[in-house]
């Protein structure tokens, strides 16, 4: 049985059915990230004044990221136009880099994770805060025993307040050093988690979902770069047309990060 | 639409994003980050113009 237009357009919609199919999965993923983002808007504004933070996240990596966002557009595009073109082994090399680009754009989004994760703030029983990165241990530390020792290389805190704008001229000025806490001095403790506050919990789910997505129209890309191209022998066009849905997929990931980019990192 | 015509959406969006960033990186005391931005900017338009000359005779459908 042989699928209908799925090279010929549809005569009443004027495209072929893969393209609408996407446009219509497109359209529920805009309410999927815009409910996100509205969720985003809504938290921020009801935050307690001077408790959003401010600073939180690495400009210069967020804007590498940017970059090879950008650039993996433009590799999907001239991969499609490639095809159009018939030149197969341009499309191989477009599509090639474009899971480089998002494959190190994974990378260094794991990176920020696992720096967030390693950032660690303690609540100290003498009303100050202690935070920092993770650097070691004690084999005996046990925080409900109040045993052993926990180092971190950061700052010491009166107020929690200081810790929330890290672009304030005091948090650029302030010396960070290797601090070791005993557990007996710690009231409570925790990393920059999702649980951390608000914004890390709205931070990991929207950057989450959008590095899941990335994560799946790479594995979309790579089938269609690898096994998924034995089509193009058989079936040209249609094979031209799976790349352009797939490319509208990518599209609309890298979309959603110029506005979450600008969104997390610069404001 | 086509990935033609979202991809001129997308080199819009950029180009925004890009002088955006520039004017926070001003705004923030940054010259060379505000600079680069810019320029970053300006090659965005100059590859949207050459882009869609390479792809005038492709449907924006």
């Amino acid at each position: 049985m042989e699928i209908p237009y799925t090279v010929q357009n549809r005569p009443d919609t004027g495209i072929y059915n893969a393209k609408l199919g996407i446009w219509l999965f497109l359209a529920s993923e805009v309410m999927l990230f815009g409910g996100l983002f509205s969720a985003y808007v809504l938290l921020r504004v009801g935050a307690d004044q001077g408790m959003w933070p401010h600073g939180w996240l690495n400009v210069t990596l967020g804007t590498v990221n940017t970059l090879l966002l950008a650039l993996s557009a433009i590799t999907t595009l001239l991969a499609w136009a490639a095809c159009k073109v018939r030149d197969f082994g341009k499309f191989k090399l477009f599509h090639g880099c474009t899971i480089l680009l998002a494959l190190t754009f994974l990378g260094i989004k794991s990176y920020e994770y696992h720096d967030k994760l390693a950032h660690y703030e303690i609540a100290l029983t003498n009303g100050k805060f202690a935070d920092g990165h993770f650097v070691e241990q004690s084999k005996d530390f046990d925080l409900l025993k109040k045993t052993g020792t926990f180092t971190l290389h950061g700052h010491i805190v009166e107020d929690r307040r200081e810790l929330m704008d890290l672009r304030s001229p005091e948090a650029q000025a302030a010396k960070h050093e290797e601090i070791t806490i005993a557990a007996a001095d710690i009231k409570k403790m925790g990393n920059y988690g999702p649980r951390h506050n608000t914004f890390t919990a709205i931070y990991f789910t929207l950057t989450g979902l959008h590095a899941l997505h990335i994560l799946g129209g790479t594995l979309v890309i790579f089938y269609f770069w690898g096994p998924g191209s034995r089509m193009w022998k058989t079936d040209p066009e249609r094979f031209t047309n799976r790349i352009e849905v797939s490319g509208l997929f990518w599209h609309f990931v890298d979309l959603v990060w110029i506005f979450l980019f600008p969104v997390l990192y610069l404001t | 639409m086509s990935l033609k015509a979202f991809h001129l959406i997308f080199v819009t969006l950029l180009t925004a994003l890009s002088f955006g960033c520039a004017a926070w990186a001003f705004q923030s005391g940054s010259l060379l980050w505000g600079a680069a931005a810019v320029l970053t900017g300006i090659f965005v338009m100059v590859y949207g113009v050459y882009f869609l000359r390479k792809l005038k005779h492709v449907s924006y459908l």
